[in-house]
């Protein structure tokens, strides 16, 4: 039986060093550290995203879900008047295990009133390179970024076009799916190996199909999501949003998951009420980010695998 | 056979794909944060030979293939079919040259082989990773000249053709390296 660690000793004190750093970096901002509950009544909508159901015990009357991500209590806390907070906890992906991924995971998340996700990013690269020193930084859109290294526009192509593209720099196989599905293949296999060499690359408006949960505007007439990603030299490692605050519109993409998980055969999920009346209450404008702490350890100390950082990986818990 | 999920993917696990059997090498979880995960999988077809990658969605599954890799010796060849013997169960499987390809210059008698078997026909077969054979044909050897470090060709009983040492001569066994082709010695006496 192997019950020794899968990390390192100097491993696990980077660990301890990068999260003393990551709050000492809020609380000098006088950003609030904030805690949630893990297992919550309502899972995510999603359909990319999968959550584990806990289903027996004394306490669980009706199935709950361990989170994954912290966001709809920390939105809770917002409309509650917290002011900016942020969090330090774990995050649990059913599926999710690879390389840069495993199943039970460490995430910082944190929100900003009155910042819009320009502000956000600005304040994410000056957490980053506190925490790995003089990097690069660029921001580019979504549409730029298939614009100069694919020679497509993401918004206006068809699912065909894009289809096409990647069938030139990859074997598809037998993937069928919508606009979604090519625009994904493309990022992750071709446009995200060739941000190796950019430093810390924001990636900004996404199509609004990818909105989530972030606002949709209208720029140069098209529809986008005011969301971006981070990259730092090839690596995700920040999701963040300019956040949708009308409750309506929230009830609505919620349905709409769980419409698209219907079509797909997924499991669906209830809507979580607290964050709609909570949003319904009133939500601050605000924009808010989720980190991968894991991969920005495994950046910070140069391993490429994520059990290396990890006391225990998934199949040593 | 069963169906096999892109989760449970590992390297050596022998699926079907487009009609052909194939071993998996690597299998790389892809995920943009808030989109469609895929799996990018390293595969080596075993009818061609060919290493490729391919994505799937993940959770996507495959047919199991019905390949085993068993240890045979080598019978003979009657140029058509080449022989091999399970040494267990003394049952003989016949591989013609297709599964054979280039393995057959390396083939040797009661040599042990890694044949491996698809549907129970053997579908490729690897020679033992040192062989020796007997030189057949090569000029006639330069005796004491072991220092001049020079090289010529030799045939061997195979037919395969290796280079030697200029001090080499016919009738003389030798050990190659079958992965690279290369001379390693003479054989040990026995």
């Amino acid at each position: 039986m192997n019950w020794q660690p899968a990390a390192q000793l100097e491993q696990l004190q980077a660990r301890a060093q990068l999260l003393a750093r990551i709050r000492g970096f809020f609380a000098q901002r006088e950003v609030l550290e904030v805690e949630t509950p893990l297992l919550c009544a309502s899972g995510i909508t999603d359909p990319a995203i999968e959550p584990l159901k806990v289903e027996r015990g004394v306490s669980i009357t009706a199935p709950r879900y361990l989170q994954t991500s912290p966001e709809y209590a920390m939105k809770r806390l917002l409309a509650a008047g917290s002011g900016p907070i942020y969090q330090l906890t774990r995050a649990f992906r059913d599926g999710e295990a690879g390389g840069r991924h495993n199943p039970e995971f460490s995430i910082l998340e944190w929100y900003r009133p009155s910042f819009d996700h320009h502000q956000l990013m600005v304040e994410v690269a000056e957490l980053i390179i506190e925490c790995l020193g003089e990097q690069p930084v660029e921001y580019i859109s979504y549409q730029q970024l298939f614009q100069q290294l694919l020679a497509v526009d993401p918004h206006n192509a068809e699912a065909a076009e894009l289809e096409e593209l990647a069938v030139e720099y990859l074997d598809p196989g037998t993937l069928s799916g919508d606009k979604d599905l090519w625009l994904d293949l493309l990022m992750s296999h071709v446009l995200e190996p060739q941000l190796a060499g950019r430093g810390l690359c924001f990636i900004y408006d996404y199509p609004a199909s990818q909105a989530a949960l972030s606002q949709i505007v209208d720029v140069d007439g098209v529809p986008v999501g005011q969301r971006f990603e981070l990259y730092v030299n090839g690596v995700e490692l920040a999701n963040g949003y300019r956040e949708l605050t009308d409750a309506a519109e929230q009830r609505q993409r919620f349905e709409a998951d769980n419409l698209r998980r219907r079509e797909y055969a997924l499991p669906e999920y209830p809507i979580d009420q607290h964050l709609l009346a909570a949003l319904d209450y009133g939500l601050p404008e605000c924009s808010g980010v989720a980190l991968g702490v894991d991969r920005l350890l495994m950046l910070l100390t140069g391993v490429r695998d994520i059990s290396e950082v990890l006391s225990f990986d998934w199949h040593r818990a | 056979m069963a169906n096999y999920s892109t989760n449970e993917f590992r390297s050596g696990l022998k699926v079907m794909l487009d009609g052909d059997p194939c071993s998996i090498l690597d299998n790389e979880f892809v995920k943009p944060g808030k989109g469609q995960a895929f799996n990018r999988v390293k595969m080596r077809n075993l009818t061609t030979g060919r290493v490729w990658e391919r994505t799937f969605k993940s959770g996507d599954s495959l047919e199991g293939a019905d390949v085993m890799e068993r240890t045979m010796e080598y019978l003979y060849t009657d140029s058509e079919f080449w022989y091999f013997m399970e040494p267990d169960t003394f049952e003989q499987f016949e591989a013609d040259a297709k599964a054979v390809g280039e393995t057959h210059l390396w083939l040797k008698e009661q040599d042990r082989c890694e044949v491996t078997l698809y549907n129970g026909s053997p579908l490729s077969v690897a020679p033992p990773n040192f062989v020796e054979l007997e030189i057949t044909e090569t000029d006639p050897g330069l005796k004491g000249d072991t220092a001049s470090g020079g090289s010529k060709p030799a045939t061997l009983s195979t037919g395969a053709v290796v280079k030697v040492p200029l001090f080499l001569s016919q009738g003389e066994v030798i050990r190659v390296d079958t992965r690279t082709g290369e001379y390693q010695g003479r054989a040990s006496k026995s």
